[in-house]
Parts: structure tokens; sequence; C-alpha cells
């Protein structure tokens, strides 16, 4: 018990530390922005019929002239009692906003997570266990050439061929444009959201599907391996007796790790697809000069990835039967 | 009694590709001969690197996919083929190989040893080859990190015998134990060969393999040098290559006097005898005679040009 504790502790700081670090980070990037937010937010024409008081309102609301340094630690003091402040572009508190758009990418990223995990998984062990056959020479040609084509590229084309020339799908938002919120179903939902999700997973598969296969080969060059062949195991047995049992712990490393490339992804998949999600409200905060809005997405951001990594170390401890039989032993 | 296992003039060479694409056939065992008949231990005896592994593997099928095996190998008289072995392999000839890495690291042993079948049937027969080794029950729900050395070997015989078989491929069953619990495991060894299974022991250390087999294969640099019964290593004298009398006088009871040099890497003798350069009677046509034969020589084998050096020429 007192080992969870003293895990959980250090978690928890390293964590804090971490979050620390990336508002930082997120606050110096913006302070050496050369986006001055007056003439992005209001716009060169409007403020020269402005008087001068009213430009001094506007630059107190957009905390110009107020020093950097203070600007943070004013940030921060209110982060640790709870207040996460408002948007300056959304006037809605960050976490009205972060939660709106969250709500709609999440399940968003789910899916492609879900989809690219698995379908990794699958992929690389078929192509691990055909090493240097036609399956694996497939498989492999279109990770390549997967992960040499840009996401964003890759959206547009999705976009151009099954919602511009088929027709299947809508060519952006997350609902129906100029429909009631109240007569939007989920079917609606789901039909804007399948374009998005199919090109972050399609990205997310070549990545997994190729580490997983590299783990595949090493396992299938194992002495274990060479054993249950001249045990006479067929290649069948040995690929999901072993292989499998084997490749899992890697496999969930890179699973949770991907949670990163995923949110990664989203931010351009969004844009393409103009879903209203926190990628893209990510990108409006970051050319908008909105500061306590991307301080509160890189934040909450990050703290999912952090949660994913732990995650993963979690599971480490329930599927390794060395880190298990120690727990069990304590 | 007639051979279980013959292997004729076996060849084994792998492909690499070197600076750019062009690719060169490596030998790593060169025209290899033995026979393993029923109820014998047959020794087959090298420094590593000599290639005994691979021999191991190829009697199995099991080698790597760049490789090209040359050669006949024979079981029960008949060409050993791909289809045949997979009815044979893990059943009639079974393989204990050299570590604990040849147990899967995240599989409790039992299932590991019962290959995925879950019947009663089974698990009794495993359970009692287990027990046979003084190995209970609870050995069964262990993790291979949680054997010990001697444990883990005596797990790997068990998993041989459990089908009771006939043919039994030793690779190096027991480096890393101390001389009592290596003399057990080879106390078994004999105890299944008296059962009759034939069992081609294949290990570097050469008192260890004597102690316990009935014949012993020499092997350097990949080929076979000499085939000696075990009674031929009384005296130096009954030996017949240079190379095996070195090993004779690098034996502790015997001097312990190292022999210079160090063995070739396979493929790096383009010709002549791979001791050559090392042998302390290497005359200029060891060097320079294309393919040296295995021959029979004083009742056993030799692959050497001038075996009996210093004594009357008595090649048959």
């Amino acid at each position: 018990m007192k080992h969870r504790l003293q895990f959980a502790g250090k978690k928890l700081v390293r964590m804090a530390l971490l979050l620390l670090g990336v508002s930082i980070v997120t606050f110096l990037l913006m302070c050496a922005s050369p986006l001055d937010p007056l003439q992005t937010n209001v716009g060169q024409t409007a403020l020269g019929s402005m008087s001068p008081e009213q430009i001094e309102q506007l630059e107190a609301y957009w905390g110009v002239g107020t020093p950097p340094l203070e600007r943070y630690l004013g940030w921060l003091g209110d982060v640790l009692h709870g207040d996460m402040g408002t948007s300056l572009l959304y006037r809605q508190p960050v976490l009205t906003v972060i939660g709106q758009r969250l709500g709609s990418s999440l399940w968003l990223m789910l899916c492609a997570w879900l989809i690219s995990g698995v379908l990794g998984l699958a992929l690389g062990v078929i192509s691990g266990a055909f090493r240097g056959r036609w399956p694996d020479k497939l498989i492999r040609g279109y990770c390549f050439l997967i992960s040499s084509t840009p996401v964003f590229w890759l959206a547009i084309l999705l976009l151009l061929v099954f919602s511009v020339w088929l027709g299947w799908f809508p060519i952006g938002f997350s609902v129906p444009a100029g429909m009631e919120s109240a007569s939007v179903t989920m079917a609606d939902r789901i039909h804007h959201a399948v374009l998005p999700a199919l090109t972050l997973s399609i990205t997310g598969v070549a990545n997994i599907a190729l580490h997983t296969r590299e783990k595949m080969v090493d396992v299938m060059e194992s002495d274990y391996v060479l054993y249950a062949r001249a045990r006479g195991e067929s290649r069948l047995s040995i690929v999901l007796r072993h292989g499998l049992r084997n490749v899992a712990l890697p496999a969930i490393t890179l699973q949770f790790a991907s949670v990163s490339e995923i949110i990664g992804g989203s931010v351009m998949v969004e844009q393409v697809f103009s879903y209203p999600g926190l990628g893209q409200a990510a990108v409006t905060a970051g050319l908008g000069s909105d500061l306590p809005l991307l301080l509160g997405i890189t934040v909450v951001t990050a703290a999912i990835v952090f949660a994913g990594n732990l995650a993963a170390d979690l599971l480490y401890g329930v599927i390794d039967p060395k880190i298990r039989r120690r727990a069990a032993g304590r | 009694m007639k051979p279980i296992l013959e292997i004729r003039h076996l060849s084994i060479y792998f492909t690499q590709y070197e600076r750019g694409f062009r690719k060169r056939r490596l030998p790593a065992v060169r025209d290899l001969s033995l026979d393993v008949r029923p109820g014998k231990i047959v020794s087959v005896v090298g420094a590593s690197g000599s290639g005994k592994s691979l021999l191991a593997h190829s009697i199995l099928g099991v080698l790597p996919y760049n490789s090209h095996v040359e050669g006949e190998i024979l079981y029960d008289g008949v060409p050993l083929t791909e289809e045949r072995l997979s009815g044979l392999r893990g059943s009639e000839i079974a393989l204990i190989p050299q570590s604990v890495a040849c147990l899967d690291p995240l599989m409790k042993t039992g299932a590991q040893l019962r290959k995925g079948r879950k019947d009663q049937e089974t698990r009794e027969r495993y359970r009692a080859a287990l027990a046979r080794y003084g190995l209970g029950e609870e050995t069964e729900e262990m993790y291979p990190f949680e054997l010990s050395g001697g444990m883990a070997r005596r797990i790997l015989i068990a998993a041989a015998v459990a089908e009771p078989p006939r043919l039994i491929i030793a690779d190096e069953p027991t480096p890393g134990l101390d001389a009592r619990s290596a003399k057990r495991i080879l106390g078994h060894f004999r105890e299944l060969a008296d059962e009759g299974a034939g069992i081609l022991f294949i290990t570097h250390d050469l008192e260890l393999a004597l102690s316990v087999a009935d014949e012993t294969v020499v092997f350097y640099a990949g080929e076979t040098i000499e085939k000696a019964k075990v009674t031929d290593f009384a005296d130096p004298g009954g030996l017949r290559h240079p190379f095996t009398k070195a090993l004779w006088h690098a034996m502790p009871e015997h001097g312990f006097t190292p022999a210079g040099g160090a063995q070739p890497y396979p493929g790096t003798v383009k010709s002549g005898c791979p001791y050559a350069g090392q042998c302390p009677k290497g005359r200029a046509d060891c060097r320079s005679t294309e393919e040296i034969p295995l021959r029979n020589f004083r009742g056993g084998m030799v692959r050497c040009l001038h075996p009996g050096d210093g004594e009357k020429e008595e090649l048959v």
C-alpha cells in the first residue's frame, strides 16, 4: 500500500511540473508571437477610426501593456484558485469553451484512437509474422505511403473524393449547417464525424503497424519461437500464443503514446474539415492571441496525454507477470 | 542396430549481402556426416561459432530463412522432408535447447509445455514428466523468470520426454550449471538412451561429452574433423586429428596445455584445412589441397592429409 501511495505521489508531482512547464513554454511562445492582438482581432481600419481612449481600453482588454511576468503570474494565481479565466475571443469562461469543444472532439479522437490501435496492431502482427512475403510487402508499402503523406493533404484528398465527387459525406462542420440544434440527430453527428475520424485513423494506423511489425519480427526471431517451432507448434499457434502475448506490452505503450499524435493530428484535421473541436479552437486561440484559452487548451491536452501515459504504466503492471508477481510478493 | 538418424554430407550456407547488393554464400557447416543409433549417445564437440547449433536446427528444419542446406538427412532410413518433419517435430524428435531464453518469458511453464492443448490426458502426461525430474505441480504455475537455471534445464528435458521421443537433440544443455548438476543432467540422458532413444548431444565441453557419450564427433570451423569412440580418448595416441590431440592436451587432467591461435571464422578459409594455420605439423599441401575428404583411419574417421604424422603412414 505504501508503495502504491509513493507511486501515485511521484506521478502527481511529475504531472504538476509537466503542466507548469507546458504553460510556461506556451506563454513564452505567445509572447514571442509577431501578431499584434489589436490588429488581428479589431482590424487596421477599425483601429484607425477609434479614439485613443477606446484603443487604450482595447489594449487593456488584450493585455498589451501589462509586463509578461505579471500576466503569467496573474494567470497562474487564478488557475491555482480554480479559475481558468475567460476566453477573450469567445467571451465565455475558458472551461466552458473547452468543455464544449472537447465534447465534439473527444469521441472523434476516441474513434480514431481505437480504430488505429486495433487495426495497427492487427496489421503489424500479420506483417511481422509474414516477414518478407507478400502480405508484409503490401502492409509495409501502405504504411510507408501513408507515413510520408501530410495529414492535411490526406484530409483534403478524402474530402475531394468522398464529399465533392461522390457526395457521400458533408464537406465540413459537426452538424448540418442551418439546422436547429434541437433537431440534430445522432446520425447527423456520426455522418459528419466519419471523414475526420477516418483521416485520423488512417494516419495513426501506419505508425502503430510499423512499430508493432518491428516488435513482431523480433519475437519471431526469438529463441522461444525457435523452440516452439522445434516442438512442432504451427505458425498460427505461435503467432496467437507467443506473438500476441509478447507484442502486447509494447503495443500498449504505443497505443497510449499515440494519444499525443491523435491530438496533434486532430488540430490539422479539424481545421481542414471546419470541425468545431478542440484542435480548431487551439488554432483560433493561437492566431487570435487569446492567451487564457490557448493556455487552457494546452494544459488540458497535456493532462490528457499525461493521463494516457499513466494508464500505460498502470496497465503494464497488470499485464507484465514480473511486475505483477513482485507487487503480490510485497 | 540400424541408425535412427543418418546425416550424409550436410552443408549449410547462408546468403549474405555485402557491400552494396553483392550476394555471398557463406558456408557455416561443410560436409558433415554422422549416424545416431537407438540407445546411443553421440556427442558433437566444438568451440562456439563452429556451427554446432545450426546442425541441430537443420535436423529440425528450423533454420533461418536466408539459409540453404545441401546433403541428406535420413530419419529411420527415409529422407527427412519438411512434410515428415511436421509430424515428427516435438513428438518423435525432440529438442532440448540451451537456455531459459527458449521459454516464452510471459507464459506460465505448464501452459507453455502443453503447446495449447488443454485436455486432461495432456495435462497428466506433462505433470508426470515434470514429476520424473523432481518438479512438482507448482512448477506449472511459474513464469520463466521465477525458475532457477537447474529447474529450467529439467523443465526443458521434461518437455522433451513427455511424448516419448525416439531421437533427442540436446543443444548445449548444461552451461551455467555446476559440475554436480551437469552430471545429474547427463545421468538423465544416459537413462533416456537406455530406454531406447538415440541422442545427439551437442556441447563445447569435451570432458562432459566424454563422460556420457558412446561416440564423439569433433567440429572445427563448421567441418567434421574427426569421429572417434570415447575409448579413443584414453590416450592421445588413439586420436587422429591434430586439433583433437590439442583438445586432449588442453583438458585439465592432461596438463591444461592451451593451443595457440583461434578458430577461423566460417567462410574465411577458401581452401585447404581450416586448422592449417594453427597446426604444429601443417605442411604446404595442407593449405593447397582444395577438398580434404573425411576418411576412415584406425577405426574412426578423420579429415586430415597426414593424420599419422610422426607415426607410420597407415591410411586405410
